[in-house]
């Protein structure tokens, strides 16, 4: 059998995509690694007390303070000499890192510590019943912005951390799919190669909480690439030095797939709401100049 | 590396938990149609389906997988089929 990092018997929902993006940052990594975990579906799911999913040093910080947690692990391995043993891996949710955590991340940013922050972003609070997030995108329901009679759900689009996280002049940020293994593999392998802080975003679709099919977790992911909804790139010193580009499908190919956008193709209200979410594919189109 | 104080909880330990009990369908791969790309290896939440190293064939470990159908869904050849559990 393979080697597994992250083992099987945990918890997650049959179809997770956090789960196969533990699996991918692993695999990009090996075993040479701490891993900080937040509060957050894949932290429970990974750590029912007293088993544990991990096969690399591990450790559950509190739901905000993942960033300051590895920052303290890092300068711990530093005056202990012993920085070359292992490197130092985030792996937070998209509520735990560009919600609650932001300002711990900016810290550890701006600090310069040799820590590699991976979010897996399934845009929402899966863990506590999906509640919305600043990365839930313009127009999902959720449980904390439910679309009805008045609303279209979500009525602000998703915080663009990336571009946060390059604007504190860091050496490497990243965007990546779980609907594209090897790209995740890959970027995990550069990230942690280089000194300094790294910032890595990876798109992991929950079946749970957008309401498809577990089957479906990958071509949902591949769906939100293809039209330009989750933009790929790498930004390395500040400039942009890589793009995935795309044969670019209409937004309403990703939406009509989800039960969290579904309420916008029923009225004329969400109609409009579509134009807007396909203007935001074209914005991003048109910045990275992703079309092929 | 080796940490000396502080673990808490052994590591890999949720392998005592067989989530194949939660299974409804069941993938089933056909070796003969199978080409061994590995994608289903690759995007298997469970890390249950892997390449038999006597055998040199995709296989899956019945014991973890909760036959989610990824597995089926991204097969390029479409060589496994989800099957329905009889208990
Ligand atoms: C200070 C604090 N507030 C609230 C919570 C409850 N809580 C636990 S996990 C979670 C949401 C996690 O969302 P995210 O980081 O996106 O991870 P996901 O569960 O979606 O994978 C919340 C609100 C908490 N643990 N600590
Ligand atoms: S709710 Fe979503 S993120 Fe959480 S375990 Fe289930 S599929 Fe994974
Ligand atoms: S059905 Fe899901 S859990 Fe089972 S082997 Fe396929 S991908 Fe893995
Ligand atoms: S995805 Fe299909 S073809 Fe590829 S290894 Fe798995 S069963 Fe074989
Ligand atoms: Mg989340």
């Amino acid at each position: 059998m393979q080697e597994e990092l992250f083992a099987p018997g945990h918890r997650g929902c049959a179809g997770c995509g956090a789960a196969i993006a533990a699996r991918l940052i692993l695999k990009g990594s090996g075993k040479d690694v701490i891993v900080v975990s937040p509060t957050g579906c894949l932290e429970v799911i990974s750590s029912p007390y007293p088993e544990s999913a991990w096969e690399v040093p591990w450790i559950h910080s509190l739901f905000e303070n993942a960033a300051a947690v590895a920052s303290g692990v890092e300068v711990a391995l530093k005056s202990l000499g012993r920085k070359d043993e292992a490197k130092i891996i985030v792996i937070g949710g998209d509520g735990a890192t560009i919600d609650i955590g932001i300002g711990p991340l900016s810290g550890m940013l701006e600090r310069g510590h040799d820590v590699t922050y991976v979010c897996y972003d399934n845009e929402a609070y899966m863990n506590t019943g999906i509640q919305r997030s600043s990365s839930t995108p313009y127009g999902a329901s959720t449980t904390t912005s439910p679309a009805g009679k008045v609303s279209l759900g979500e009525n602000r689009p998703k915080k663009n951390l990336p571009a946060i996280a390059a604007a504190h002049g860091i050496p490497y940020v990243g965007t990546a799919s779980i609907a594209y293994p090897k790209d995740v593999i890959r970027k995990v392998k550069k990230a942690i190669s280089i000194e300094g802080p790294k910032y890595l975003q990876i798109h992991a679709p929950c079946c749970t909480g957008w309401g498809f099919d577990g089957s479906k977790t990958i071509e949902i992911g591949r769906l939100a690439v293809e039209t330009a909804l989750f933009p790929i790139y790498e930004i390395t010193d500040g400039k942009v030095t890589s793009v995935k580009k795309i044969k670019r499908k209409p937004v309403e190919d990703y939406l009509k797939v989800q039960r969290r956008f579904r309420h916008l193709l029923k009225s004329d209200r969400g109609e409009e709401a579509i134009k807007n979410i396909q203007d935001i594919a074209d914005a991003n189109a048109e910045k990275f100049g992703l079309d092929l | 590396m080796k940490l000396s104080i502080g673990s808490v909880t052994k590591p890999g330990s949720t392998r005592i938990n067989k989530t194949g009990s939660w299974r409804t369908f069941k993938p089933i791969i056909d070796i003969e149609a199978c080409i061994g790309c590995g994608t289903c290896s690759m995007l298997c939440p469970e890390g249950s389906a892997y390449k038999d190293n006597v055998s040199g064939k995709y296989a899956i470990d019945y014991d973890y997988c909760k036959g989610c159908g990824i597995c089926a869904q991204e097969c390029p050849v479409k060589a496994i089929e989800m099957v329905m559990e009889e208990k």
